[in-house]
């Protein structure tokens, strides 16, 4: 789950890594309310999950009340690369001195976490390892023994901090390994990391990526998820416990398995088509999970055919059939359905729909001709 | 030959008794696999279809001479089951288990590495190991497996590796050993020790290997490959239509930034000499050709 910067920011301070003091805004009111509480001038910020936010006009320096009223009425509403900005963070603004960066991840190659540090922040790190590789000192942390502050500052020296920042940031670091372990964060990256004309060194932005896999060890997470969706078909399918990613095409797709669900939307779009979604109904492809998959499917305008893979492991193709003909009977859909359905018990399966077939229930015996035939119907 | 598992290995099943380990289990002994044990804390003494259980690894692995174990339990306990098998003398373990948090993954990968250098985890989050005819270790359905090789198979997908085994049987084609190293970010398993392995095995002549977004573990394998392979490879690597910054419904599937994309893996397998397709039905009638050519 990616974080909204305030939600990181809020995240960051609970393991007591120094952010600016500021609040929420979904109105322009609201705005103007915590710049009054903070103190100007104020920052106002777009948020958006999406990075670029300075160049779209996103993030604006506000002196006073009605520059605050100016920027928080441009910026609400503001479509930051299809992102539409419906909630702001108004900050007191910091006086900067120096831009740092710094995050953690997990290095998957060698499987121990990476730490990066730079003294050249403020721009996508991804430029700097690519323009000046040698600006960036990265740390290979053991994930069994942890970072210590010995480590910390030979870190923050390595990367050629300015002196008055050092220590302080050594510090600020270790809170943000403990942010990015024990806060069971896939990411956990300050940009800029600045340090002020007052050598105050503290995150002016956040960039977190919490694990789901985690969820059961932090209720608090709980908070963020009411703005977890921006894409309804997702929020609609979450509430339904099935792992749906929303896409632009026509073909709506359910398979069984991640990786077969992949394969899925790789095969319509080698036949000249496109995916409306992902979905992976695992190894439950029951009449629940199936009238479910269905029925999120369905609520999207975009789908012209729907496409069921289906390979039989464990999961047995003729419950896999009953549980189609089941979930039909219970939701209506608009779209033809052409199902693939292969593996263990695949010819009952198949004899159990045959009753039903017609043109909006069709089987195709492989993969491939079952696309075809989705992407045919889609593109008629 | 199989790899890691043969038809002497004894096995343990640490979670024998919830609603998973015991569905699993019993169909691993039906196959013909030797479960010796079981393993849950408080239940020692009991039994489940005859399968005797025990309150700890130790006391599984002092009774029956387990050297391998199926771990089938919840997420948040899997890490600790894993360490106790470690610790109890298990020397290769076979994690199904989806939903750890990586970051639990890491600390038990890296503990395995600095005090078990010996033990072989395999997944968490994956299908298992299956050597047909011989051994069955996890939720592959062994019916749909072939015995006899000569295609060894890797893969990080549960259901393109059944998918996989599949078309080949339907072709008549065995396997020597099928192995699931799974699709979370840090397999215990990669895609090179089992190569590895494969190459060293005399009865396995050819290799599939299946990989998907996310990681960069198949260029490096590719790399391997180009080094030290002799063995023809067919590959297969789903995601290309994936959009970045999404788990594709493993959590290792992701394109990070412009990293771990399926079009990098397929350039650098393809410059290692590997035979790559863009589906899997592709990719077993590929296979199909070399076996035949053989």
């Amino acid at each position: 789950m990616d974080l909204f910067e305030y939600q990181g920011k809020q995240y960051f301070a609970r393991f007591g890594i120094a952010v600016s003091p500021g609040d929420i805004a979904d109105t322009v009111d609201e705005a103007v309310a915590v710049a009054e509480r903070v103190g100007y001038p104020v920052v106002v910020k777009a948020q958006v999950k999406v990075g670029g936010r300075g160049k779209a006009g996103g993030v604006k320096l506000a002196a006073n009340v009605d520059e605050v009223r100016l920027h928080a009425g441009n910026i609400l509403g503001l479509d930051i690369k299809g992102h539409v900005v419906r909630r702001l963070w108004i900050e007191r603004s910091s006086d900067i001195a120096k831009e740092y960066y710094a995050s953690f991840t997990l290095d998957r190659l060698n499987k121990v976490h990476l730490g990066m540090l730079s003294a050249q922040g403020g721009v996508e790190i991804e430029v700097v390892a690519e323009e000046n590789p040698g600006a960036i000192a990265f740390l290979s942390i053991d994930p069994v023994r942890g970072l210590d502050l010995e480590t910390a500052r030979r870190w923050v020296n390595e990367a050629e901090l300015d002196e008055v920042a050092r220590e302080q940031a050594a510090e600020l670091l270790l809170c943000l390994y403990d942010c990015y372990t024990k806060g069971d964060c896939d990411l956990a990256e300050i940009n800029p990391l600045i340090l002020t004309p007052d050598h105050k060194v503290h995150a002016l932005d956040a960039k977190v990526t919490l694990d789901e896999n985690a969820s059961f060890r932090h209720p608090e997470w709980e908070e963020f998820r009411a703005d977890e969706f921006e894409d309804p078909r997702e929020k609609m399918a979450k509430e339904r416990g099935l792992n749906y990613i929303g896409l632009d095409g026509t073909v709506g797709i359910i398979a069984n398995g991640a990786g077969l669900a992949m394969s899925t939307l790789d095969v319509v779009n080698q036949v000249g088509g496109t995916a409306a979604n992902f979905l992976d109904i695992g190894g439950g492809a029951n009449a629940d999970v199936m009238a479910a998959a269905l029925e999120v499917i369905n609520s999207d305008p975009k789908v012209k055919a729907i496409f069921v893979n289906i390979f039989g492991g464990i999961t047995r193709v003729d419950e896999v059939a009953q549980g189609v003909l089941e979930a039909l009977g219970r939701v209506s859909i608009s779209s033809p359905i052409v199902l693939r359905l292969d593996g263990t018990n695949a010819i009952e399966g198949r004899a159990i729909l045959a009753p039903h077939l017609s043109d909006s229930l069709i089987t195709e015996p492989t993969m491939l001709e079952a696309a075809r035939r989705a992407v045919t119907l889609a593109n008629a | 030959m199989s790899i890691f598992v043969d038809e002497n290995t004894k096995v343990i099943v640490q979670g024998l008794t919830g609603g998973q380990g015991r569905f699993h289990g019993l169909r691993n002994r039906d196959y013909g696999t030797k479960v010796v044990g079981g393993v849950t804390p408080g239940k020692g003494g009991t039994d489940v279809d005859g399968i005797p259980v025990f309150n700890t690894v130790k006391e599984a692995v002092a009774a029956t001479g387990a050297t391998a174990s199926f771990v089938s339990v919840p997420p948040k306990f899997a890490a600790a089951a894993i360490l106790e098998a470690a610790e109890g003398g298990i020397t290769f373990i076979v994690c199904i288990t989806e939903g750890i948090p990586a970051q639990d993954e890491a600390v038990i990968y890296n503990r395995l590495v600095e005090d078990f250098p010996g033990v072989r985890l395999l997944g968490p989050n994956c299908p298992g190991i299956i050597s047909p005819g011989k051994c069955n270790i996890g939720i592959t359905s062994g019916d749909i497996a072939l015995a006899g090789g000569p295609v060894g198979i890797v893969s990080r997908s549960g259901t393109l590796t059944y998918q996989a085994l599949y078309e080949l049987s339907q072709q008549g084609i065995g396997q020597t050993t099928c192995v699931g190293i799974g699709g979370d970010p840090v397999p215990g398993t990669n895609f090179i020790d089992c190569l590895a392995a494969f190459e060293a095995d005399p009865e396995t002549k050819a290799v599939m290997m299946i990989g998907e977004i996310g990681g960069s573990e198949e260029e490096r394998a590719a790399e391997w490959i180009k080094a030290n392979m002799t063995k023809p490879v067919v590959s297969y690597i789903a995601g290309v239509t994936a959009p970045p910054g999404r788990k594709m419904g493993h959590a290792g599937a992701i394109i990070s930034g412009s990293k771990g994309t399926a079009q990098a893996k397929m350039d650098a397998l393809a410059k290692a000499g590997v035979h790559v397709c863009l589906n899997p039905t592709e990719a077993g009638q590929k296979m199909g050709e070399i076996v035949k050519a053989l």
